[in-house]
């Protein structure tokens, strides 16, 4: 498959699967496009070349109509969380139900609170989400993607700026969601660790390509540069540290001067 | 820049066809159209009603002054009834509109876009063009031509409490004078004005909010020209339609 934005190519030759049942990682340095490649996934944007299939279906092809049958039956849990800002913790939970089904509210409040109770939040069910901490917010968001109880379920960054104990919890529930429910999960991230222990398979994504696929202690293991500087955290290697730059020296004397 | 403007134009004609598109839909959740207008109409109210008093207070005094010279201030209540009708309360409430409740409007709209609960709705099959754009855009319809309706009738009580208090005007003479010049042809181009400017700043108000940069300056400038554009064709229509009602009669 290819993306390209402004004539830049984000994927080219890019060739990837996620299997049903199965957390699946992918890494990679930032801006490497894995936020793109969800996009890609969900319909959001739409490849160059190429195809992204989800259960056998293009993706690209389907109509509006289609496109919001397959987004109901996948969950989406949003770098920032992304709750609607005017509605308490229990509405925005139970926002997809509302919209999509005609449940009564006795049914709606066991199914938000079910899963409230899920991610340990049901005692903030009628806070705002402006009085949550992030932890907290990304926690309910999660209890709104899984909601509906989707076939697949997508993280995008779900770790980043989170303490250890929240990166726990939430590295937990992935890890329970797909073994209890046996949800297909879409992860991420460039938290090597936190992902180690729970993906079943991973891709390392750079300039475009998998440059690595394979369990993440098969990618530990790997000897090849640009692996072994990711899952190092080595400022040398493969991907530059510095975005290309004229002469460091001639550049502060001609300040300077 | 004529091009800039006119693909902008064409622009939020095709959003306003999609977001046309979604109000029958959109009815069926009430709640979020009387939200929007609480919002957009009741939080506006007592900005508009002082407004119309000062305005209608300034009216009656620049009025009596004004008529006093041809010896007919008892004309008072005629002269505030046709331009707080007319023109007055459509146009300045319009104006306050897009000041309060469509810079709201814009800035509510565009840091959801920024924050991404948009793409969340998105996400979970759900139209933010019909849960978060068209119940707006019908609350802002609606709340237009009684947020006119109120600015005028303040005004008018502000002009008689000068005109009749301070200045000396039959109070008889005031509103049965009124009362006889005032016809319902008058009141209809109260309201059509005060509807189409309410069609014109709210959809303006929810299209920059929904097209902005997902930035904090692009949520920025979407809430100026919000202010800038409804303002130019709050008057641009306004004149259009004074010029077809007085072809009209």
């Amino acid at each position: 498959m290819r993306y390209a934005v402004g004539g830049r190519a984000i994927f080219d030759g890019l060739n990837v699967t996620a299997r049903k049942g199965r957390i699946t990682a992918f890494m990679g340095p930032s801006g490497t496009g894995k936020t793109t490649l969800l996009r890609l996934i969900t319909g959001q944007s739409v490849a160059e070349r190429g195809s992204v299939k989800v259960w056998g279906r293009e993706v690209s092809t389907m109509s509006t109509r289609e496109l919001f049958a397959l987004r109901q039956r996948m969950g989406m849990l949003f770098q920032n969380g992304a709750l609607l800002t005017d509605e308490d913790v229990y509405e925005n939970v139970a926002f997809p139900v509302r919209a999509h089904t005609k449940l009564p509210e006795s049914l709606i409040r066991q199914l938000v609170l079910t899963k409230l109770h899920a991610v340990g939040l049901r005692g903030a069910a009628r806070m705002t989400p402006a009085e949550l901490s992030g932890g907290m917010q990304r926690r309910v968001a999660l209890a709104r993607a899984i909601v509906m109880d989707p076939d697949i379920l997508i993280y995008d960054e779900p770790f980043v700026g989170l303490d250890p104990i929240s990166m726990g919890v939430i590295c937990r529930l992935i890890k329970q969601m797909n073994e209890a429910l046996g949800i297909t999960s879409i992860v991420v991230s460039h938290d090597v660790q936190e992902l180690s222990t729970i993906a079943h398979d991973s891709f390392l994504l750079s300039g475009g390509k998998v440059v690595a696929s394979g369990t993440p202690q098969e990618l530990h293991g790997s000897d090849l540069a640009e692996v072994k500087q990711f899952m190092g955290g080595l400022a040398d290697g493969p991907v530059p540290f510095h975005y290309p730059a004229p002469d460091y020296y001639s550049q502060l004397l001609e300040t300077a001067s | 820049m004529p091009v800039a403007w006119l693909r902008r134009l064409g622009a939020m004609t095709l959003f306003f066809g999609q977001v046309c598109a979604r109000i029958v839909p959109s009815l069926g959740k009430p709640g979020l159209i009387v939200k929007q207008i609480y919002n957009a109409g009741a939080r506006s109210l007592v900005i508009v009603m002082l407004s119309g008093l000062f305005v209608g207070m300034v009216l009656g005094l620049l009025g009596f002054d004004t008529l006093q010279r041809f010896g007919s201030e008892d004309s008072l209540g005629v002269l505030a009834a046709l331009g707080m009708l007319k023109v007055l309360g459509p146009v300045l409430t319009a104006l306050l509109f897009a000041g309060r409740a469509g810079t709201s409007l814009t800035s509510e709209i565009g840091l959801m876009k920024s924050t991404d609960q948009l793409t969340a709705m998105q996400m979970m099959a759900v139209d933010p063009l019909r849960y978060v754009v068209a119940p707006r855009f019908l609350g802002g319809i609606i709340a237009m031509p009684l947020l006119a309706a109120t600015f005028s009738v303040i005004g008018l009580y502000g002009a008689q409490l000068i005109g009749v208090q301070q200045m000396g005007v039959d109070v008889g003479a005031f509103w049965s004078q009124t009362q006889n010049a005032v016809d319902l042809h008058d009141v209809n181009e109260g309201i059509v004005k005060s509807l189409v400017f309410g069609v014109a700043c709210s959809l303006i108000a929810v299209y920059e909010g929904y097209q902005c940069e997902p930035t904090p300056e692009g949520v920025g400038l979407a809430t100026t020209r919000t202010v800038v554009t409804s303002s130019v064709m709050v008057l641009l229509l306004n004149y259009l339609l004074t010029a077809a009602f007085l072809t009209k009669s």
